[in-house]
């Protein structure tokens, strides 16, 4: 498989585990947020709608309360009585203390004429006749007025009671204190953004809002818009922001409270676990996508590391494969060469004993006669040994099991070589490790393997050099290294270096098939040999021999 | 060294007639045939000392079984096995049959006639060690016989 077809791999990989691991993190992260939000908002609502309800019914009992108080009044009192100055500030005093919020008190016969008053204007002797609160009251008998602002020039609302008395009728009306009455409508607002305030049928504030207007302004409530019982509307402002607004009419049908509030300072809270969760779910993405890269990075780089073995040996059974197969030809054409050399050496024999006869002796050229036939026999010879090599060594190939001391054999072995490497000034090298075990294995065979390995490697080297022969105990494998530092085997050559037949020595100096058979007698011993080869630097062969221990033999 | 007999046995006609000529060339008593039927006819006519088998040879017998049936009728006979075939089992078989040596082809005369010579000193000592037996037991039995009641 090519880098981009393993790059393909990993992208498709990252990308499936991505989509698995995100798709239900998101979903579930978008679900949750959906659930608390509606939630939220239900509370919120509920909230305010609370708030809206009982803010009224406190509002309702303290219109109620000032209303009975001042009936009552008008009930037990004269007109007579009640005109007298002090008998109202009396009375006025005594209300303030019992229930408190009143301004002033006044007296107005059915004419109009105000007859009496307790406050902090000037009103006594006013005429209200055409005022339109009085209208009202001598028709109702009680009147709660919208605010105006009258003769004092100064929003107010009264509470105005009718007492009839005999034939005539007189009027108790009081004004109620419109920072005290403000400031319990305000109680229901809460936070920075929320507000409270009374408006009237025609949408006049009633009580000063906390934003936006002032009393009796025009406000933006619509009070159609409001039901019988609790409405509750949500708009949204110009700037975006959501804005809840609940309002509630009182019991007197003629003034709308109105409670709101931005949605977002209640959801605050929300919004904080809303951000809250994305972080949560950001480090988690992070943290999946790094987990994902690294581990498909990792496992990608695995499965290629598994595929590059895996190709290394397939290359290694084709080439074992292939060395077999050769093997066998070989053998098969050694068999039938064979019979044609040995009837050469016998034809070149009888003309050796012909040239003998008389008649040839008188020849001149008997001479050249006799070194032909000779070399006609150097090369018989030549071939004979080729195939008697093969042949030889396929005679050898069942390993015979027996004690071996890999050292031992290293060492005769060098000993074998020792002559013909000082020839070349070629300095061999053992270091060979203390602690190698005997082994059961074949000593000839591979005694044959490492005067093959050693000697290529002083012929590689040709004159002046190093070879290094080291052994190794490794956990299954006696290893036995043998480094020169040669010239290095060509890289086109590498492949080849096994197959029969192959040499780069000079015509006559090698079989080429020393290698062929130091890696047959390898494999059939159960180990392995390998090499490292780099051009200038020289060779390094790498034969493992299985630690078989000598009782397994 | 003693005239000694000697049968070649090989499908290689070139082969067989040189090697042959070289033998008598060395006044070494040599026939030649060219196949395992042809030797055993010979066998049963005519007394050898040494006998050089080649193994594969085309046809009915090859110099395993010609070697066989050979030992049967001259069992003191020595066969030499030459063959371009090397083969542990044909080889282990061979000496088992009671053959004298395995060699390969190609091979110098002057490496196979000391072999031949061998075989004789071998086949002769044998008979001589036969002789002396028989002639022991002639000595014995007419003092058995003289012995018995």
């Amino acid at each position: 498989m090519t880098d981009s077809r393993y790059k393909k791999l990993q992208r498709i990989y990252v990308v499936v585990i991505l989509l698995v691991s995100f798709t239900p993190l998101f979903l579930l992260g978008g679900i949750m947020y959906y659930q608390v939000s509606k939630t939220y908002r239900t509370k919120i609502e509920e909230q305010i709608r609370y708030r809206v309800i009982s803010q009224a019914d406190t509002i309702d009992l303290f219109l109620k309360e000032r209303t009975a108080i001042l009936a009552a009044i008008a009930d037990t009192v004269s007109f007579n009585q009640i005109i007298n100055e002090k008998t109202l500030l009396k009375t006025f005093e005594l209300i303030n203390l019992r229930a408190g919020a009143f301004v002033d008190l006044g007296v107005i016969d059915q004419t109009g004429q105000h007859r009496a008053y307790v406050g902090p204007y000037d009103l006594k002797g006013l005429n209200y006749y055409n005022q339109p609160w009085f209208g009202e009251v001598m028709a109702k008998g009680l009147y709660v007025s919208d605010v105006f602002t009258g003769f004092r020039a100064f929003p107010h609302f009264i509470i105005a009671i009718r007492r009839q008395e005999d034939k005539n009728s007189w009027i108790l009306r009081a004004t109620i204190d419109p920072d005290i009455f403000a400031a319990i409508v305000r109680s229901a607002q809460i936070g920075k953004t929320g507000d409270a305030f009374l408006v009237n049928k025609e949408g006049l504030f009633q009580t000063t809002p906390r934003f936006s207007g002032g009393i009796l302004g025009k406000s933006d409530i619509d009070p159609t818009a409001y039901g019988g019982l609790t409405t509750i509307n949500e708009e949204i402002n110009s700037k975006g922001e959501k804005r809840l607004t609940a309002g509630r009419w009182l019991k007197n049908k003629t003034w709308l409270l109105i409670v709101s509030q931005d949605v977002s300072e209640e959801m605050g809270s929300l919004l904080k676990t809303r951000n809250q969760e994305i972080a949560i779910i950001l480090m988690g993405s992070i943290l999946i996508i790094l987990t994902t890269v690294i581990t498909t990075r990792y496992t990608v780089s695995k499965l290629k590391n598994a595929d590059a073995r895996m190709n290394e040996l397939n290359a290694q059974l084709l080439q074992s494969d292939k060395l077999a197969a050769l093997g066998k030809m070989a053998a098969g054409v050694a068999h039938e060469i064979n019979n044609p050399l040995a009837v050469i050496l016998q034809k070149t024999g009888w003309m050796e004993d012909l040239l003998e006869d008389e008649a040839f002796q008188k020849s001149k050229e008997i001479e050249e006669y006799r070194v032909s036939l000779k070399k006609i026999e150097e090369h018989v010879e030549r071939a004979r040994k080729v195939v008697h090599n093969m042949l030889g060594f396929a005679r050898k190939m069942e390993p015979r099991l027996e004690d071996v001391d890999v050292n031992q054999t290293l060492k005769q072995t060098i000993s074998l070589l020792e002559n013909y490497a000082r020839l070349n000034n070629i300095e061999l090298r053992a270091m060979l490790s203390a602690d190698i075990p005997i082994i059961a294995s074949d000593q000839s065979q591979l005694q044959q393997v490492f005067l093959n390995i050693i000697s290529n490697a002083i012929d590689a080297i040709g004159r002046d050099g190093l070879v290094e022969v080291k052994s190794a105990v490794n956990h299954s494998t006696i290893d036995v290294t043998i480094s020169d530092n040669g010239p290095g085997i060509p890289e086109e050559q590498q492949k080849s270096i096994f197959d029969p037949f192959f040499t780069t020595k000079q015509t006559g100096k090698g079989t080429g098939l020393g290698l062929w058979i130091t890696y047959n007698i390898i494999e059939k011993l159960g180990g392995s040999i390998s090499f490292h080869s780099e051009t200038g630097k020289g060779t390094t062969f790498t034969v493992k021999i299985p630690k078989v221990p000598p009782t397994e033999k | 060294m003693d005239q000694f007999r000697t049968l070649v046995v090989d499908d290689e006609e070139d082969f067989l007639v040189t090697l042959v000529n070289r033998l008598k060339k060395r006044d070494i008593d040599a026939a030649g045939v060219k196949s395992g039927e042809e030797a055993l006819d010979l066998v049963k006519k005519k007394l050898y000392d040494v006998i050089i088998m080649d193994i594969k040879m085309p046809g009915g017998m090859d110099g395993i079984e010609a070697l066989r049936e050979i030992k049967k009728i001259q069992p003191l006979v020595e066969v030499i096995l030459l063959t371009g075939h090397g083969s542990v089992e044909s080889s282990i078989e061979g000496m088992k049959l009671g053959a004298f040596d395995y060699l390969m082809k190609p091979i110098k005369l002057e490496e196979l006639i000391p072999k031949m010579a061998e075989a004789f000193e071998k086949k002769n000592s044998h008979e001589q060690k036969i002789r002396t037996a028989r002639i022991k037991e002639l000595m014995r039995s007419p003092l058995r016989v003289l012995n018995e009641p």
